[in-house]
């Protein structure tokens, strides 16, 4: 038998015990369901039976659907029955209007990376089953998209939806020094277009930011769900944006080559032309690498005259680019 | 709970088969959405469900397998598509949907709630009304979404983005003063919006640029000034929007290929640009191929990189990149740092 047709015989069984389950008003026994769903005669054993239906019980459960467990008879308790309860089973019967299913379909694709927008499709399958079709030609074409490419996203998120305490590798920003960090997941946020992660860092008895996109490896779970409480009034977005910016403004003075540097001019708070080549403009920043940088993509166009402090940052970065000098370049140039 | 989609057709490309769990989740929605639609065509419920009709139709004969207990005729599934409309009956214990899952509320709900932090939208009175419909239908599994957040309100001028808005909702052609940063250089043109869209939280306008005759994305906080002219502004019919999957960065298969070595501190350019490889390195770098038109934005993305970046290929650009460094540090030549030493790359 090929694995193909292995899934296909499965999935037959899975339905059949689906539908056999929200069927039965009183919970059934074992011998019951192994007599009702005919796929279960292909076992050869009781032992192979009770392996297939655990895993099948288990995996119904991992899909949502609320299988439970009861006495089927009072008067023998010692032997459970199942039975899916069909009110907890069905999605409750919900009419949206059509322009309230559009904004829905629109939410949907909010999503642009399989860990939600394949959940997010699979909802408005779901909502849509209902057989109202969504009117999509009020909307005007206003959409905001969000990624979640960093890889420890489905752990992270998943730990901060059930409060689970959580261990993962960090790279540090700036001084790239790497460590394992013990932490109580609070919130999740993009923002700025990356995702990044509120949490109380048990190590050092403190709350701590971490960008998602820093965590290297898998994220261990540490702990049981529902282990900790969030803070009331914890703020998020305070937290996070308080991590960008560490410091005051303050000026930078720099020559730029007329006609170049763009977007450092819209920025300036003063433009003084020197000569025909070069103006010489005044910018504030706030975080020396981060402007640093923005100045080196410019290479030979701008160059920094104070502070010292972002010039050396400049000269440095510049420096680190001639990196390993191929045996060519002598005899190019 | 993660519900992974994994299409029919997919398997003949020698992808592994799908799993018995993902077509089970399939087909216990697949039956509600195809009774309340009798007679619609196979073709249409395979757009629906993104897989191929033979695989809808492979559903449908083992739909036809299962019923309640007994396994007698009237016990069956009833399912008919001989005719290419698929009519089917007799499944009424799974004739109403599975409730959202939790990943599917928070897809939804999140989505929704980032929606209505959009400003100026002009549906936010349905985003409203369907919000509370969901958090009320989803109960539990809603409880934990508001802990997933995105935030979307900065970095944007709003007059900038409320003019966009008001050139798409009158069908106007707008005039455009905008700086590409890759090239570092302020250009004029004359667009016709298609639509406004919040990526990675910049805001984009994309329409028909009249000067690349193409569709091109803009991102707002670049556009100097923004105009609204008289003309209509309906972009031609040709004019698709730009499928954002895998960023706002485009490539064709005839590019350059360009090989970067990353050290860890730059690693995060291989998930901000598209690739055509990555090979993760021990000290956390990775070494990335992809292809590109324009070398320009590399040589400016390698010298800010600084020595956490170092192109493999073409030679070309390395050279490029370090005639340009070296350029650029002769200005400094009188002062403190240093010049012509090589350093250890990251």
């Amino acid at each position: 038998m090929s694995t193909q047709s292995n899934a296909a015989a499965k999935t037959e069984r899975l339905l059949n015990l689906v539908i056999c389950l929200l069927y039965t008003r009183r919970p059934l026994s074992k011998a019951k369901i192994r007599d009702a769903v005919p796929q279960y005669g292909t076992s050869t054993s009781d032992e192979a039976f009770d392996r297939m239906f655990e895993r099948d019980k288990d995996e119904l459960r991992d899909l949502g659907i609320p299988l439970v467990t009861e006495p089927f008879d009072a008067f023998f308790d010692d032997e459970p029955g199942y039975r899916i309860d069909r009110r907890e089973y069905a999605l409750p019967e919900i009419s949206f209007a059509a322009d309230e299913l559009a904004v829905i379909g629109l939410a949907s694709r909010v999503w642009t990376q399989a860990s939600l927008a394949g959940p997010a499709a699979q909802a408005l399958r779901k909502l849509e089953a209902a057989g109202v079709e969504r009117d999509d030609s009020s909307l005007i074409g206003v959409v905001p998209r969000v990624r979640t490419v960093e890889a420890a996203f489905e752990a992270v998120k998943n730990a901060v939806l059930e409060h689970t305490p959580v261990a993962f590798t960090y790279r540090t920003a700036g001084t790239g020094e790497v460590a394992t960090r013990h932490v109580q997941p609070w919130v999740i946020a993009s923002w700025h277009g990356h995702w990044y992660l509120t949490a109380f860092d048990t190590d050092r008895n403190a709350a701590r930011v971490f960008r998602l996109g820093r965590i290297e490896g898998k994220v261990a779970i540490e702990g049981k769900p529902a282990s900790y409480e969030v803070p009331v009034g914890h703020q998020p977005k305070a937290m996070i944006s308080s991590v960008a910016v560490e410091r005051d403004p303050q000026p930078a003075a720099l020559r730029v080559r007329v006609g170049t540097g763009h977007s450092l001019r819209r920025q300036a708070t003063a433009v003084t032309p020197t000569d025909d080549t070069w103006s010489r403009i005044v910018v504030s920043f706030t975080d020396t690498e981060v402007f640093a940088e923005e100045i080196c993509s410019f290479g030979p166009d701008v160059v920094v005259e104070s502070p010292t402090e972002l010039q050396a940052s400049v000269i440095r970065r510049l420096t680190g680019a001639l990196g390993f000098a191929p045996s060519s370049e002598e005899a190019s140039r | 709970m993660s519900v992974k989609m994994q299409s029919g057709h997919l398997r003949q490309d020698g992808q592994p088969a799908e799993s018995a769990t993902s077509r089970l989740t399939r087909l216990l929605t697949m039956v509600p959405w195809l009774l309340n639609r009798q007679g619609v065509e196979i073709e249409e419920a395979a757009r629906e469900f993104a897989v191929t009709p033979a695989q809808v139709e492979s559903d449908l004969a083992l739909l036809f397998l299962c019923g309640t207990p007994g396994g007698y005729h009237g016990d069956l599934i009833e399912a008919e598509w001989e005719s290419g409309r698929v009519f089917l009956g007799n499944a009424d214990m799974i004739s109403r949907p599975l409730r959202l899952g939790v990943d599917e509320a928070l897809a939804l709900i999140v989505g929704l709630r980032a929606l209505a932090a959009v400003p100026g939208i002009g549906e936010r009175d349905a985003v409203v009304r369907a919000l509370a419909k969901l958090e009320a239908a989803t109960g539990s599994a809603a409880a934990g979404t508001s802990r997933i957040q995105v935030l979307i309100d900065e970095g944007t001028g709003e007059e900038t983005l409320a003019l966009a808005q008001k050139a798409l909702a009158a069908r106007r052609r707008v005039h455009l003063r905008y700086l590409v940063p890759s090239r570092d250089e302020s250009t004029e043109r004359d667009v016709d919006p298609m639509r406004v869209i919040n990526f990675d939280a910049h805001w984009y306008l994309e329409g028909w640029c009249h000067r690349a005759e193409d569709v091109r994305l803009f991102r707002l906080d670049r556009i100097e000034s923004l105009t609204i002219l008289a003309e209509d502004g309906r972009p031609p019919a040709a004019a698709e929007p730009r499928d954002l999957d895998s960023g706002v960065f485009t490539s064709h298969a005839d590019d350059q290929l360009v090989r970067l070595a990353l050290g860890p501190g730059a690693a995060w350019v291989g998930e901000y640009y598209p690739t055509e490889s990555i090979e993760r390195t021990q000290d956390g770098g990775a070494v990335i191929a992809l292809r590109t038109a324009d070398t320009a934005w590399l040589r400016r993305l390698m010298w800010r990189l600084g020595s956490s970046a170092t192109v493999l290929e073409p030679e070309e650009l390395a050279l490029q990149v370090q005639r340009g460094a070296r350029a650029a540090l002769e200005a400094y030549a009188g002062s403190t740092g240093p010049t012509g030493s090589t350093p250890a790359s990251g």
